[in-house]
């Protein structure tokens, strides 16, 4: 029961099942506070730095009522870096503009920009990840629902998300056949369609047994989603607070407030 | 190809949701009004699966010492057809979204756009079906793939190209931008249709009956005009939206602005927001961010001879300032502390996590 490294996403999912006050949270609540908290910060112009800085309050804050452990969090962040790195390195390259200026070291706008694109990906990344881990798929497909979305959808995204890892772990074991046959040589081409065929049949094999199970057990056609959650005056004081806090945050710049009053009471 | 977050604007994301979710209901309502079985619910969900599971293994490309996997959206629409295959490809880009941080939120719009739409509406039922037809197993059947596979990567790394430029986050000029992206997407292309023709191929001789059994709803009539519909309107939007976007960049400011200023300030004076309001009165020098209309009408026309030159240090020079930064290393010092702090009293003992984190 190996699942390879790139599919381990059963941490996020392991993380959901705690029962902390922001898991018991209203789905809908976070699924909208955090749409409220991506526009936000991406919302601001080009070389916004400081004022996004307080929003880092957020997924802080979350991470820490989720007592979500900040080390898993941070390499998922990593893995996903790469893209938007490259791209974001074309800034500094393009925009020599100056920008900003302390003392004799002049930092252009580019770089300006390339740090607020990092900055962004850390906060929306950041926000998603929090997100799931305190809330999980099923609470998530539920709030889904509840908000609107299809409901061939959602049942479409927990029928996915059920058979993820059984077929990964089938993937799994034929890569390592495969791995073990061929001394550790890569797969050549030619045998990629039959392995990934054979994954193929027994998938949709697979499918067929599961509708005649669904069937056995009087399925009709409709399937029956849980979590019929209410929504309550916590979720509505959580989400108006954080609404709050963003408007705020994105009218004043808190962390240039911050600076001043530091500095002007410094000297 | 998947599109993060901090790329795009919330214009152009919200633009692309709107569009991807239509189509999905349209999809959604498709298929449950056609579609001759319920068993095409428990078939949809493991072939989403199944797209993750392929993408695990890879075959080696010759001479280049790299690899190649399937993408899944060609593949899921000679299983499923258009419609199904739409929905299925936007659920396996959610999950990814969701749990494995390949692409974000608010890109997810143009994500399922990019990688769902053209696979499944433009490159299966107008180049891929019309070819092959049941000869799965021909030349013909491999070249199709390839050629359908080569259009949708290219339609949709051109679509990416359009919609990063129009949220105008990064400054890699246009036609760089898409000189990067259009030679990788042909390539990945090209091992994309050989991959999906190589399994199509294989099932075919195997278990045909999966072939023939799974597309053949014919309801195509309505399709084209449809398809015609969304790629002018993504067009035009696109262009529209980037520039207003571009002209007017901060619509969510000025409409917090209203609402902030009407409505809760004029009802009852907080007293952080006043606080905050005298803070801002006595410091600003700029009342808002200095670049904001000047960078945004003309990202690259801005020359550094426009502004005065900058006297003393600690001076407000292009709109981040000496006390924004101060400020913001401050704010972000905080934040970790509060975390930190938080994370060190002892945790009550109601959690039925297995692996609640102890510091």
């Amino acid at each position: 029961m190996s699942l390879s490294s790139n599919m381990r996403m059963g941490s996020l999912d392991e993380l959901s099942r705690a029962n902390f006050p922001i898991h018991q949270l209203d789905a809908r609540a976070k699924v909208m506070t955090t749409a409220a908290f991506i526009i936000g910060v991406l919302s601001f112009p080009r070389q916004t730095l400081s004022a996004l800085t307080p929003f880092v309050l957020y997924p802080v804050v979350l991470a820490t009522l989720g007592r979500l452990p900040v080390g898993l969090l941070a390499r998922k962040l990593l893995l996903a870096l790469p893209f938007v790195l490259v791209l974001a390195l074309f800034n500094p390259w393009y925009n020599r503009t100056p920008g900003l200026r302390l003392g004799p070291l002049m930092i252009s706008d580019g770089w300006i920009s390339f740090a607020s694109i990092l900055l962004r990906f850390g906060l929306t990344v950041g926000a998603t990840l929090v997100l799931v881990a305190c809330t999980g798929m099923h609470r998530l497909g539920a709030a889904l629902q509840q908000l609107g979305v299809p409901r061939l959808f959602v049942v479409q995204l927990l029928f996915l998300y059920r058979y993820l890892f059984v077929l990964a772990d089938q993937a799994d074991r034929l890569r390592q056949g495969a791995a073990m046959r061929s001394a550790g040589r890569p797969l050549p081409f030619r045998a990629y369609g039959p392995m990934v065929g054979h994954l193929l049949i027994r998938s949709i094999d697979r499918a067929q047994r599961v509708y005649r199970a669904m069937l056995s057990r009087g399925f009709d056609g409709e399937v029956r989603l849980l979590h019929p959650s209410a929504f309550r005056w916590t979720d509505a004081a959580f989400t108006a607070f954080w609404l709050l806090a963003f408007g705020i945050a994105r009218r004043w710049n808190l962390a240039e407030a911050l600076g001043r009053l530091l500095m002007g009471t410094l000297g | 190809m998947h599109m993060a977050d901090a790329l795009i604007s919330p214009a152009v994301g919200g633009t692309m949701w709107l569009v991807s979710g239509g189509l999905l209901a349209y999809c959604a309502r498709h298929i449950r009004t056609t579609a001759s079985g319920d068993h095409l619910t428990p078939l949809m969900g493991v072939l989403g699966a199944f797209i993750f599971a392929a993408q695990m293994i890879n075959f080696s490309i010759p001479a280049t010492g790299s690899s190649g996997h399937l993408g899944g959206g060609l593949i899921l629409a000679i299983l499923l057809g258009p419609h199904a295959a739409f929905l299925v490809m936007a659920s396996v880009l959610t999950v990814q979204a969701l749990f494995f941080q390949d692409g974000g939120l608010l890109a997810l719009g143009c994500n399922i756009f990019n990688l769902g739409f053209y696979s499944a509406f433009v490159a299966y039922p107008l180049i891929y079906r019309p070819l092959v037809r049941d000869r799965f197993n021909s030349p013909m059947a491999w070249w199709a793939a390839v050629l359908a596979a080569v259009v949708s990567l290219e339609l949709g790394a051109f679509s990416v190209v359009l919609q990063t430029k129009a949220s105008g986050i990064t400054e890699l000029p246009f036609g760089t931008f898409a000189a990067l992206m259009l030679p990788i997407h042909m390539a990945i292309g090209i091992g994309e249709g050989l991959a999906t023709a190589a399994v199509i191929a294989f099932v075919s001789k195997t278990y045909p009956e999966v072939l023939s059994r799974v597309p053949a709803t014919p309801a195509r009539t309505s399709l084209r005009p449809l398809l015609a519909l969304f790629i002018l309107l993504a067009l035009i939007i696109g262009g529209v939206l980037s520039w207003i976007a571009s002209t007017n960049p901060d619509g969510l400011e000025w409409s917090i602005t209203r609402i902030t200023g009407k409505e809760t300030v004029a009802g009852k004076p907080g007293e952080i927001h006043q606080r905050l309001a005298e803070i801002q009165e006595k410091t600003a020098i700029l009342p808002d961010y200095g670049f904001r209309s000047s960078d945004a009408e003309s990202p690259r026309a801005e020359t550094p001879s426009e502004e005065p030159p900058a006297p003393a240090w600690p001076q407000v020079d292009a709109g981040t300032t000496l006390a924004g930064l101060v400020g913001g290393f401050l704010t972000l010092a905080l934040a970790v502390l509060i975390g930190l702090a938080a994370r060190g009293r002892p945790t009550p003992a109601n959690s039925t996590a297995s692996n609640s984190p102890s510091p």
